[in-house]
């Protein structure tokens, strides 16, 4: 299917053969926002991290198609090419490694063949651009990967690195941890801002994320599974009454 | 070693030979009847032939070291000790064969730098055949020659410190440089001299089973300051070659003088190399050392600071890949109050290859007031590779600061993950974590030198990863 992300009866484990996905199946069309919550070690994490193709994870059964594409035994190097994006929950840092630079080749990389690559001046003013939307207090071109950045830079460097690539589709693991109430609107701004078409999965622990993006709809993962699906309205039954009752229908 | 098969990889692009145009050239092997020739076609005084007889004697009774890397391999036998490729000597750029010039084409000496290359040494085979001084330095006082030719137009000088920072006795390598040197670059920079372009100079073995013992000399006087550039990168044989250099500098009270070296022989050559500096009052010397190549490398800049106040620095980089073995590091001798030394050690092992921190300290009885601190950092790219610490540390005065800061980590799955998924290949991501590691030591190089060490080790990555 064109202009979606299509996950069928995804069934993902560790490396030690740790069950954690049993059967998740969705499908994310450009222009949609979908919710993923559910209590901790519900499988939300996995799911994103397998998604992009993280080694320690292994797709046991399912597939995941990407634009009609079957993605589902590529690198994550090569799904990241065909618009696919993880912005992570912990962003690993990177000593020595030049956040623009970084970005700057990464951009590069992800150009299809024959795309013109960005020059130094105009990635400089898109990243000085985005980078005054977060409000990063000191120039983020100078510093290293994530080295040294607090918990809500590191965050908001995750959402800049999204803006700058332009992907079809983003999976945000719980990008609203940690954060202040500002930063999670500037964040919220940000992703709102975005002016093409692309298709987002978001993943958070909390409702309080979803009061400043509005989703599409809501999944709930528990034990593996989504158990219940629905509109917004779902968060908000959520947080009145927990995750609970879902478990316990399992 | 009588491998015959090409050693490296087809893609080590840095290696390749020009056809030979030797002149003159001794038989293979070692005797007094070499070192003889050597000296008569080179037309030297008689103090210097009987330094280098001396030498070879002493050379002779010495034993391999017992420590470090194994050195088994080299057949002392099977090595030419002197080959010139030239009898003739330029003075100008045009005049430079084209054969050495595609040579440094392929090396990539950067076209930012070509316009220095009038003041630039180059070594093509055992002898700087090229040689331009700048007018600005000779109106200063400076030269910049190879020592060969400094022995014979500034006698006194030369014979005043050769050897006297490093005497034959000191290994059995610096022996053996001693009784066949030949090339290296000999630096004088008068009192108060600021010498603002850095002095370059280009090394290259390129005989087959030629082994190179250039031996360079640099002294700053009173107050100047100087920084010494030598880069080099050797093309492919198939048998052993063995590079032993000597390298003096005296740094006189209140100077500066900053060496930076990288070198990236081929994986057969042994590079084992004695660079010792002695620092006056005041003064400061400053090593910056990056070793790729060869196949085993034992190289320890050291910085004796014999004067008051004197400081000292290494910044030693090794990169060791398949068969080879990078012992590397650096020695601090605080002969003096009020000393400071720093050692900065970064090494990356791959494809199991190993790298060594070998470094020493020693505070001397009296040396009050005196600092040191140490930090070496070791990164494995997998899990066949290796890596080793081995400090000493001597102290003999109570009135001291010594630190001591190791790490050794691995390329994560975290981090290659992380880098992959915003669309990097396997090789490109360990590349910019390697190239992020070893940071700290490359932003102290010149600029061209920095991208040429990116370069390579991005190219080294090809077809070790994925």
């Amino acid at each position: 299917m064109k202009n979606s992300l299509v996950i069928t009866n995804l069934y993902v484990e560790t490396k030690d053969g740790k069950k954690i996905l049993s059967g998740v199946s969705l499908t994310v069309k450009k222009g949609e926002i979908h919710a993923i919550m559910g209590p901790n070690g519900g499988g939300k994490s996995t799911l994103a991290q397998a998604l992009m193709g993280h080694p320690g994870y292994l797709i046991t059964n399912g597939k995941i198609e990407l634009n009609g594409t079957n993605i589902t035994p590529l690198t994550p190097d090569k799904k990241a090419k065909l618009g696919l994006f993880l912005g992570f929950q912990y962003p690993v840092e990177v000593t020595g490694v030049n956040f623009g630079s970084f970005l700057r080749m990464a951009i590069n990389e992800n150009k299809k063949s024959g795309e013109k690559k960005l020059s130094p001046i105009a990635f400089r003013n898109e990243l000085s651009e985005s980078a005054k939307e977060l409000k990063f207090r000191d120039d983020i071109t100078k510093r290293s990967l994530n080295e040294g950045f607090s918990g809500g830079e590191k965050k908001k460097a995750e959402i800049l690195q999204m803006v700058l690539l332009h992907p079809e589709f983003a999976i945000l693991d719980e990008p609203d941890s940690g954060l202040d109430v500002d930063a999670l609107r500037y964040i919220a701004n940000t992703i709102q801002n975005i002016n093409y078409k692309f298709g987002l999965l978001l993943i958070t622990h909390y409702q309080r994320l979803l009061h400043y993006i509005k989703p599409d709809f809501v999944h709930i993962l528990v034990k593996g599974k989504i158990v219940k699906s629905g509109s917004a309205k779902l968060a908000e039954e959520v947080e009145k009454s927990g995750y609970e009752k879902y478990a316990s229908n399992l | 070693m009588t491998n015959t098969q090409p050693i490296i990889k087809d893609n080590y692009k840095m290696g390749f030979h020009m056809p030979e145009k030797p002149v003159f050239k001794t038989p293979k092997g070692l005797s007094r009847k070499v070192v003889e020739a050597i000296s008569h076609f080179k037309n030297e005084p008689s103090w210097m032939l009987k330094f280098r007889l001396k030498a070879l004697e002493i050379f002779q009774e010495k034993m391999l070291p017992s420590w470090g890397a194994d050195l088994s391999g080299i057949d002392f036998n099977n090595i030419y000790y002197y080959v010139s490729p030239s009898a003739k000597k330029f003075r100008d750029w045009n005049d430079v064969p084209l054969e050495v010039k595609e040579t440094y084409d392929k090396i990539g000496i950067p076209q930012a730098e070509r316009k220095f290359l009038a003041g630039v040494g180059a070594q093509y085979d055992s002898e700087v055949i090229y040689h331009n001084l700048k007018k600005e330095w000779e109106n200063q006082g400076v030269i910049f020659t190879d020592t060969d030719t400094a022995l014979q137009k500034y006698p006194d000088i030369v014979k005043e410190y050769f050897g006297t920072v490093i005497p034959p006795h000191d290994n059995k390598f610096a022996a053996l440089n001693s009784a066949v040197w030949s090339g290296g670059s000999f630096v004088y920079v008068p009192k108060g001299v600021h010498v603002k372009i850095p002095l370059q100079a280009y090394f290259r073995i390129n005989a087959a089973r030629m082994g190179q013992f250039e031996r360079t000399l640099i002294i700053a006087e009173e107050g100047s300051y100087v920084h010494y550039i030598e880069g080099c990168t050797a093309p492919i044989y198939t048998t052993d070659s063995l590079h032993a250099a000597v390298v003096e500098i005296l740094v006189k009270k209140g100077a500066r003088v900053r060496y930076t070296t990288i070198q990236n022989w081929s994986n057969n050559v042994y590079n084992l190399v004695t660079k010792r500096m002695f620092v006056e009052e005041e003064g400061f010397g400053e090593w910056i050392d990056g070793n790729l190549g060869s196949k085993v490398t034992m190289k320890y800049p050291s910085v004796f600071l014999k004067g008051k106040g004197a400081k000292g620095e290494v910044l030693s980089l090794a990169f060791a890949g398949k068969n080879q073995h990078q012992d590397a590091g650096g020695k601090a001798i605080h002969l003096a109050p009020y000393t400071s030394s720093t050692i900065t050690s970064k090494s990356v092992s791959k494809d199991g290859g190993r790298c060594s921190y070998r470094g020493m300290v020693r505070i001397a009885n009296g040396a009050k007031g005196s600092k040191s601190f140490v930090r070496c950092d070791a990164l494995l790219l997998d899990e066949f590779s290796r890596s080793d610490t081995y400090p000493t540390n001597i102290v003999n005065e109570e009135d001291v600061t010594l630190g001591h800061e190791a790490s050794v980590s691995k390329v994560g799955e975290e981090q290659l993950f992380y880098l992959r998924a915003r669309g990097l290949t396997e090789t490109q991501a360990t590349g910019l974590i390697v190239n992020g590691f070893i940071e700290p030591i490359v932003k102290e190089l010149p600029l061209e030198y920095a991208v040429e060490l990116n370069r390579l080790i991005d190219l080294s990555m090809e077809g070790s990863v994925g």
